[in-house]
């Protein structure tokens, strides 16, 4: 009886295995386990159990991880509605985070409620009932039209042009940018049966980017690449990882209607892009005064200092997917 | 029961608007204790600048402070509709005090402070704003008011623990109907009390008018220093043009 259970156990196992989702949650699996054990062997020999800055923020980050592959897989497994609920959240908090910290005045109050509850839910609705043509030029020209519009209504001009553009920036990195990343879903690629693996290629190539830049940058870091803007941040990091995250897009063709080389580009591109993203809310983090966007994921500070590196990735990507594969 | 059900319900929806929508937390200086008001009597002071002011204040506490703390508000707002005085006084179990000009001022003041004696001799803590009311300005503060000297003079043992309230009045600023859902924090710092020095009752000091004002900048300078978030500096432009005490105040 119990063998009949294991049997039937192991043959499930083989199946999901079998599917290249299957195989890329043991992979995303594996890889978590691999990193837990090394965080505890190194709590073991390196901090001897005692409390070290480095090792305790690494563990704190590998826990974190858990959670949030866990949720990207949930998400993952519940197809279109699941991406987009879980990008939906993603981006209300990421905006919470952004403009939190942005100057604003109450003029602006009108504007700020038009992105939570007018732009935001119409974006995902429009990526939800698959309408491209507006879902891709709504916030770029009506966001963007009406933002200092809106603004201009309440007659307060000091500093108008930086708090327009607060509402602007806010919008386009929030919502639309990763927007892009549910929106990968609607892409009718010939012969490619499920582009929800698209989704997931994306975020594991540049999540496993920031996280190799930061391993070759701990391991081998000499040169400081950008210290006014990021002081973490070094050439052997940056090139260590965007070849290495490079190498495993390759590696995850498969997942993709692209071949080993073309998907090793894609990755390239991607990895490059995810950088620079990183960069670029670093320095306005920089100009801000502050270390992290929020406090949500512990170890890794707010929601957005995970995703920054999508914000840039993701539209881009999305794109050149389009312009390439879709007939 | 029905009533005390409805109590329960609406401290709920509280906690729970100013935790979900303003993603409420507290940030403890080093200097700070959380659970000093279990410990002695206490009086929280904070900038004021919105009518959520309180509910973010006392929902950040830890649980068994929050139990015992109550906020200090005006009575003719609190008492005028049958829903506000519930919450004032079922459900925030508030201290009311009378502010309006009937009656005699010194006489209302000394009734407030008398109240607020008592809760604290209850083995309460006290949320007081001690700007008196809500601050429209673009000043970080209002001139405070008088009323916590004399009642430090009272109960000289009081603990003075200064809360700057961030970000609540962007949430939902006066004359808005739509809430944004922003980020909202209280920072704590260290308690003070009345230095014995400065408590006339012991006739240490020859002029009281003079030591009233080193409190009151006390309070002021404990408050301020928390308008500063600690891991940045402030670059609201709207500092820059005014100076960071309120306007008029000496």
């Amino acid at each position: 009886m119990q063998q009949d259970m294991l049997q039937t156990l192991a043959a499930s196992a083989e199946t999901i295995i079998r599917t290249p989702g299957g195989r890329l949650a043991a992979f995303a699996f594996s890889v978590l386990l691999m990193a837990s054990t090394i965080a505890a062997l190194l709590r073991h020999f390196v901090a001897r159990g005692k409390s070290h800055a480095t090792i305790d923020n690494l563990r704190a980050r590998i826990d974190a991880w858990w959670v949030m592959a866990a949720l990207v897989g949930m998400s993952l497994l519940f197809g279109k509605l699941g991406v987009l609920l879980l990008f939906f959240f993603i981006s209300l908090q990421v905006l919470r985070e952004f403009v939190t910290l942005t100057y604003t005045r109450q003029a602006d109050h009108l504007a700020l409620a038009a992105v939570f509850y007018v732009f935001l839910p119409l974006q995902y609705g429009l990526i939800w009932i698959g309408w491209y043509g507006f879902s891709s030029v709504m916030i770029p020209v009506y966001g963007f039209l009406l933002a200092p519009i809106i603004a201009a209504l309440r007659a307060d001009t000091l500093r108008f042009l930086e708090r327009v553009a607060v509402v602007q920036w806010a919008m386009m990195l929030a919502i639309y940018g990763l927007s892009h990343i549910p929106a990968l879903i609607n892409l009718k690629i010939p012969g490619y049966a499920n582009p929800v693996l698209l989704v997931a290629f994306l975020i594991i190539v540049v999540q496993a980017s920031d996280v190799l830049q930061y391993i070759w940058g701990k391991l081998l870091g000499r040169h400081k690449l950008a210290p006014v803007l990021s002081p973490s941040k070094t050439w052997e990091g940056l090139i260590g990882g965007v070849l290495s995250a490079s190498a495993l897009g390759a590696s995850l063709w498969w997942t993709t209607p692209f071949s080993a080389l073309q998907a090793g580009l894609f990755a390239l591109l991607i990895t490059v892009l995810g950088f620079f993203g990183g960069l670029i809310m670093s320095a306005i983090k920089r100009d801000f005064g502050v270390k992290d966007w929020g406090h949500m994921i512990s170890g890794h500070g707010g929601v957005l200092d995970r995703v920054d590196s999508l914000l840039f990735s993701a539209p881009a990507f999305f794109h050149l997917v389009h312009f390439y594969y879709v007939p | 029961m029905a009533s005390s059900m409805l109590a329960a319900l609406l401290k709920l929806m509280i906690f729970a608007f100013s935790s979900i929508v303003t993603g409420a937390r507290a940030i403890w200086a080093p200097n700070a204790d959380p659970l000093l008001a279990l410990k002695a009597p206490c009086v929280f002071i904070a900038n004021h600048r919105s009518h959520g002011d309180f509910a973010l204040l006392w929902s950040v506490l830890p649980a068994a402070v929050r139990a015992k703390t109550r906020p200090v508000v005006g009575a003719e707002y609190w008492r005028k509709t049958w829903l506000r005085r519930f919450i004032a006084e079922r459900v925030l179990r508030a201290v009311l005090v009378a502010r309006e000009a009937n009656g005699d001022a010194r006489e209302r003041q000394q009734r407030a402070i008398a109240d607020m004696r008592a809760a604290l001799d209850a083995g309460d803590a006290l949320i007081v704003f001690p700007e008196g009311t809500r601050n429209l300005s673009d000043d970080k503060l209002l001139p405070l008011k008088s009323g916590l000297y004399f009642l430090a003079q009272l109960c000289p043992a009081v603990q003075f623990v200064p809360a700057w309230i961030d970000n609540l009045h962007r949430v939902m600023p006066k004359g808005e109907v739509i809430p944004l859902p922003l980020l909202c924090s209280v920072r704590f710092g260290g308690a003070f009390q009345l230095d014995p020095l400065q408590d006339t009752s012991q006739n240490t000091s020859l002029d009281p008018a003079r030591d009233k004002g080193t409190f009151l900048l006390q309070m002021q300078q404990a408050l301020l220093a928390l308008s500063v978030p600690i891991e940045r500096g402030d670059h609201n432009p709207a500092d820059e043009q005014h100076t960071p005490l309120g306007a008029g105040h000496s």
